[in-house]
């Protein structure tokens, strides 16, 4: 990881990566998306809301996942003091917070045909809406410090490792308390071949899984190299100021 | 009581919403990234 720890070493690989990773997976999603509309069958109980899956639970698995990216980062930038560990972090808060809500967003349209609500207060529901005040907590923080210029981005990596506590909290919420909510779609059970779903369903979800996170990584490196790029003008407009005034 | 709703239509609403945020959240940000790598690039001519 230390070898990318020179910002222009990184910046070649973001510049070579970003576009194909956005091209990648706006193909794979929309594929996917487009199947899950058109092609894929009703299901047995769920009936036709069964398509919103494909949007719902990778957009999910990508609000966990970005904060999750955001403590392993933080964890980097406080023990390690990796450079560009803390420019990761933040670049993965605004996706991971746009993921977040695109989670609660859809569920709630899914909750009404199935559950007759847009909203319940249970373990899961309530717990992925304090991940996306978490997430909102983080952006703001993270920008007033860069702003500052003081604390050296170790606040807010604080917070972005004391916030992860709540992922285990949201992949546990569904087993631990009475819920609404099904039980996992993915997990260990698929490695026993108990799949909680159809084949059909199955490979479609993991499809669209891996089309979002390629989107998921396409952005992540383009907000890394804004940071960069603003980083290194506004250390040239300063280094120039300064020349200015010594002349 | 079982009401009649038309899930289709709930289907399409999370499909242009879910769709809609991935592409905002995409063009948003390759946006700011030309912006700040057009105001890098111009700060090396200063």
């Amino acid at each position: 990881m230390h070898g990318y720890a020179n910002p222009a070493r990184f910046l070649r690989l973001a510049r070579l990566l970003t576009a194909p990773l956005l091209i990648a997976g706006a193909a794979v999603t929309a594929i996917v998306l487009l199947w899950g509309l058109t092609g894929a069958p009703a299901e047995q109980l769920q009936g036709e809301t069964v398509r919103i899956l494909f949007i719902h639970v990778p957009a999910a698995w990508l609000g966990m996942g970005g904060w999750s990216m955001i403590a392993l980062a933080s964890l980097s930038e406080l023990v390690w003091r990796h450079p560009l560990a803390g420019i990761a972090a933040r670049a993965a808060a605004v996706p991971g917070a746009v993921f977040a809500l695109i989670c609660l967003v859809t569920g709630s349209i899914w909750g009404r045909p199935a559950w007759g609500a847009w909203w319940v207060w249970d373990g899961r529901l309530t717990s992925m809406l304090i991940l996306f005040f978490l997430y909102c907590g983080y952006i703001a923080l993270a920008d007033a410090e860069a702003r500052s210029g003081q604390g050296g981005g170790r606040i807010a990596a604080i917070f972005g490792l004391v916030g992860a506590v709540n992922i285990p909290i949201i992949h546990y919420s569904v087993i631990w308390w009475q819920s609404l909510h099904q039980p996992p779609s993915l997990g260990m059970s698929m490695l026993s071949g108990n799949a909680p779903m159809a084949a059909p369903f199955l490979l479609g979800l993991l499809a669209a899984t891996f089309g979002f996170s390629l989107l998921f990584g396409g952005v992540v490196l383009a907000r890394m190299r804004t940071i960069l790029a603003n980083q290194q003008a506004e250390a040239r407009l300063r280094r120039r100021a300064m020349e200015l005034a010594d002349a | 009581m079982h009401e009649n709703l038309n899930q289709l239509a709930y289907v399409y609403a999370a499909y242009v919403l879910g769709i809609g945020g991935t592409v905002a959240l995409i063009l948003q940000s390759l946006a700011a990234m030309r912006r700040a790598e057009a105001r890098r690039d111009r700060s090396r001519e200063l």
